[in-house]
């Protein structure tokens, strides 16, 4: 039951006393006693309840919106609908380092000239109990004119098809075309030429691929309490991945100052980039502006999978060039991703991660950003590489068997390295792709026989991880105990490994270290958890700021000893003289030191602002074997092993938490989880009974193998481990049923009755 | 709408309340009684967040009526440690990392505990098709079980 591997990092740390070590995670108790506070649990008194009206329409023109009726029920206090929300320009600006269009967000939000999918918001009511605002949505009539809808990518493409908004002109297209479309933007990556690349093949293989919306499956709701003064400051708390974003698009929406606007995260129930937008935060201001009263708004699951978004599904076609001795010499891939009901697909990042694994001389890839009547899509781990890395990594599998050589050989021959030549931009620096699939071929798994029915595969994946803008505060209390303030949130245990590192540094017990989440008034500008950057970025911040702790106290010492600071060391969590010329001095500890600050200058603390560079690629590679029941199309996951190289696993109990719980997600992805639309646009299965995420009874325990090839650019070496684990799982359970059946399947999800007409289809 | 006058026990404690009709068990029991570890996921009983024991049968709180707590005795995840004593499993799943972001986790020991009253020495499958009804999106429920497993051996031996 003990994980072996434990050894491994014991050996590898000897000089470390945190980092790397299993460590009590700060907000264990609280969340184990059900104390906890996530975005529902909140209440303030006075407080008014949010509900939404939705569209029952994939596609509509609102004629018009009467909410007398619902204004005259009693207790009712508000109700917004689009005439509460000023229009915004149609331009791209900064948030953070994201790009948003406040156009299309004051519209997703609250539909305007039409709704758009079946869920678009189209009013709200806040009511003195949640059975009254309920009551209220059916009094408000809205009439509709129905539009011809388009739910399917290709479909959308097409120059026929329904159009969404008919000012959309593609983007990245020559000649620029006179007349709207649903492609929004079309962006190529390109090195070397594949033309000539594919003359120098042996063999060469193109197959398309279809994947399905698959939503992230938070299971905490999305919620929110807004309470707006009188003053004209308002206060929010929320479920979400980045207080500082709902702040910036909030106040946009709301025509407020930033600093007038507060936002608290709660904790939060899963996010995996659904939690990076807002959907109900300016609705709940709005209602709270008109009410000045606290207003209190939570998504049914309903409402979660309707309005909330999923991920892309996409179509994407891939062609690779070959030779016998298995060098890939060409790779072409063409990529429609739905955007859902605004343009801003992950088709960018799904181009760029496409064939990132490999060293490639020729590669074009295209990608199609598409609008769909659907909800508009949302982040979900590695944003749009899991699609386009799962149809390379099943034409590679196949191409391995054309040419008869091992599908990991294949992958070690063509395998990125220290200076490969990416095809979106860098050249990469120290990674560790090599060493992954090597610890798949040493593996007990990688030599475990198979039974009949049964197949293995493997698929790979790459993600970059980013830094970013972080503030991080530490303040050496009186006592010696020290307050973390950090802002970002924690989605899955990064202020224990965040708590590791200070701990580190500061050469004392990680259990004086108390770190909280800060609100974005206590603490400067934090961008998303999101992109895997937290134990990265928050933690270089952290780490920077210990060292500027450390120097101050330094400071506080060499002014007692009257001696220059340089002469005072921090060793072992106190101040030292640097060599016996600086002077016979006891040490003095950490505790020591704060008990006077108040006669060396004051309160002591330690700060740290950067924009965090240097964010080192994370590959993976996941190996599966699986059982088809030939009777009822089951696939039965039998083993699993996910091996990714994690630079340096500051928590290792957290980073195998993020390999198992991505490759869990891969399996719901790969076998079980789709959006089903109705001929009518609207989604059938709104609900887990009918959206199944995996359950504890479809699994086996999922084995790990973390490899450390520490990225240069962080103090311990941190990558950032949470999104490639959602990577090599699709095309590795595709290439496991290939192997078991002798089949491909080209279409997600293979779900048992799709598994069984295309084994009835194989035998007729 | 009239309401309802209910007299409950939840976690050893007497509590009356007036609710809806309409009100379900784990409305009540969060925003009537503020006992907000009781988690809502779906209100559909498909993922086990609400979970918890009433008259000793473990029931998802969101097929409940408030009105259907009168005279029944309610253990929540409130009630499941002894002042800052925990209970094995919450001591288990801290060791375990059985935890990510920790929505589920309040249903999951609920459950895990109702598991091993019934059960003292269950084999992972039976772990697995017992917590089948909680959905956990965050650890692929590896940690979770061996965390579930490893309480049931201390407490056998305790």
């Amino acid at each position: 039951m003990d994980n072996s591997l434990d050894m491994q990092f014991s050996a590898g740390d000897k000089d470390l006393n945190y980092v790397g070590k299993r460590t009590k995670r700060p907000d264990g108790v609280d969340k184990v006693t059900g104390r906890a506070r996530f975005g529902a649990d909140t209440r303030l008194p006075g407080m008014l309840y949010g509900k939404i009206l939705r569209s029952p329409h994939a596609h509509a023109r609102i004629i018009s919106i009467d909410t007398s009726k619902a204004e005259a029920l009693g207790g009712v206090k508000a109700v917004v609908t689009r005439d509460d929300f000023e229009d915004r320009e149609s331009e791209f600006v900064p948030a953070g380092e994201m790009m948003v269009n406040y156009r299309d967000m004051v519209r997703n939000i609250m539909a305007r000239e039409k709704v758009l999918y079946d869920g678009h918001a189209v009013a709200a009511v806040a009511a003195t109990s949640v059975s009254i605002a309920k009551k209220a949505l059916k009094l408000i009539d809205v009439e509709y004119e129905i539009l011809p809808h388009v739910i399917d990518v290709c479909d959308a493409m097409t120059p026929d098809a329904p159009v969404l908004h008919e000012d959309l002109i593609t983007e990245g297209v020559d000649p620029v075309p006179t007349k709207g479309s649903n492609v929004a933007k079309r962006i190529e990556f390109k090195l070397g030429d594949v033309v000539k690349g594919f003359e120098q093949a042996d063999e060469i293989l193109e197959k398309t691929f279809d994947t399905k919306p698959v939503h992230q499956g938070y299971i905490e709701p999305h919620a929110c309490l807004a309470s707006c003064s009188e003053s004209g400051s308002a206060d929010l708390w929320c479920s979400t991945q980045g207080q500082y974003l709902v702040r910036a698009h909030c106040a946009k929406l709301m025509g407020m100052e930033i600093s007038k606007l507060r936002v608290t995260p709660s904790e939060i129930g899963g996010g995996f980039g659904g939690k990076t937008v807002v959907f109900l935060e300016p609705v709940a201001l709005a209602l709270s502006r008109k009410t000045f009263r606290p207003v209190k708004m939570t998504m049914t699951r309903d409402e979660v999978f309707r309005a909330t978004g999923p991920t892309s599904g996409a179509n994407v076609r891939v062609k690779i060039g070959i030779t016998n001795d298995g060098k890939i010499t060409a790779a072409e891939a063409e990529l429609k991703y739905q955007a859902g009901a605004f343009q801003g697909s992950s088709v960018q990042p799904g181009c760029m991660c496409a064939f990132a694994p490999y060293d490639l001389q020729n590669v074009d890839v295209v990608g199609w950003d598409v609008l769909t009547n659907r909800p508009k899509v949302a982040a979900y781990r590695a944003p749009g590489a899991p699609i386009s890395e799962y149809a390379v990594e099943c034409v590679l599998d196949e191409l391995a068997d054309r040419i008869g050589m091992d599908a990991v050989d294949l992958r070690l021959k063509n395998a990125a390295k220290e200076g490969t030549q990416t095809a979106y931009g860098p050249k990469l620096g120290p990674v560790g792709f090599v060493e992954v699939l090597q610890a798949v071929k040493s593996s007990d798994h990688f030599k475990a026989p198979l039974g009949a029915n049964q197949g293995r595969g493997i698929g790979v994946g790459f993600w970059f991880n980013i830094g970013g803008e972080t503030c991080v505060s530490m303040s050496v209390n009186e006592d010696g105990t020290l307050t973390l303030v950090t802002g970002s949130p924690d989605i899955g245990g990064s202020r224990a490994s965040i708590c590791n590192m200070a701990a580190e540094e500061l050469g004392i017990d990680v259990e004086k270290i108390n770190p909280i989440i800060a609100d974005t008034s206590s603490l400067g500008f934090n961008f998303l958890s999101a992109g895997s950057r937290t134990t990265f970025a928050c933690g270089m911040a952290t780490i920077e700021a210990a060292r500027n702790a450390i120097d101050n106290m330094r400071a506080r010492v060499a002014q007692l000893w009257e001696v220059p600071v340089e002469s005072v060391i921090w060793e072992n969590g106190a101040a030292r003289p640097a060599s016996s010329n600086a002077g016979e001095f006891d040490p003095m500890t950490l505790p020591e030191i704060a008990k006077i600050a108040p006669k060396t200058g004051g309160p002591i603390s330690g700060h740290a602002e950067i924009n965090a560079q240097g964010a080192g690629p994370g590959f993976g590679a996941h190996m599966v074997d699986i059982e088809v029941d030939r009777e009822t199309g089951h696939v039965k996951v039998l083993r699993y092993t996910v091996v990714q190289d994690a630079g340096k696993a500051i928590h290792p109990s957290y980073v195998e938490g993020q390999y198992q719980g991505g490759a869990v997600q891969c399996i719901g992805w790969a076998l079980n989880e789709e959006y089903i639309y109705g001929d009518d646009g609207c989604l059938q299965n709104s609900g887990f009974l009918d959206y199944r995420i995996p359950l504890a009874s479809d699994l086996p325990m999922i084995e790990t193998i973390i490899v450390e090839v520490p990225n240069p650019n962080h103090p311990y070496g941190v990558r950032g481990v949470g999104e490639t684990p959602i990577i090599p799982g699709l095309a590795a359970i595709s290439n496991a049923i290939s192997d078991a059946t002798g089949l491909r399947m080209t279409a997600l999800p293979m779900s048992p009755p799709k598994v069984l007409q295309a084994l009835k289809q194989a035998q007729a | 709408m009239s309401k309802y006058h209910v007299t409950t026990t939840v976690n050893n404690d007497e509590f009356e309340f007036l609710c809806e009709p309409t009100q379900t068990m784990l409305d009540v029991l969060r925003d009537e009684l503020n006992l907000t570890g009781s988690k809502e996921g779906c209100a559909t009983g498909d993922c086990g967040a609400c979970s918890v024991v009433m008259d000793g049968r473990l029931v998802c709180s969101c097929l409940v009526l408030g009105v259907e707590m009168e005279g029944k005795s309610i253990e929540t995840i409130e009630g499941m440690a002894d002042g800052d004593d925990l209970h094995p499993l919450q001591q288990k799943f801290l060791d375990h990392a059985a935890l990510q972001c920790g929505i589920c986790t309040p249903g999951v020991l609920v459950s895990a505990k109702a598991l091993l009253e019934k059960n003292p020495d269950p084999t992972e499958t039976e772990v697995r098709y017992w917590l089948a009804g909680n959905l956990c999106r965050c650890t692929g429920y590896d940690k979770i079980i061996r965390a579930v497993m490893d309480a049931a051996k201390e407490m056998r031996a305790a």
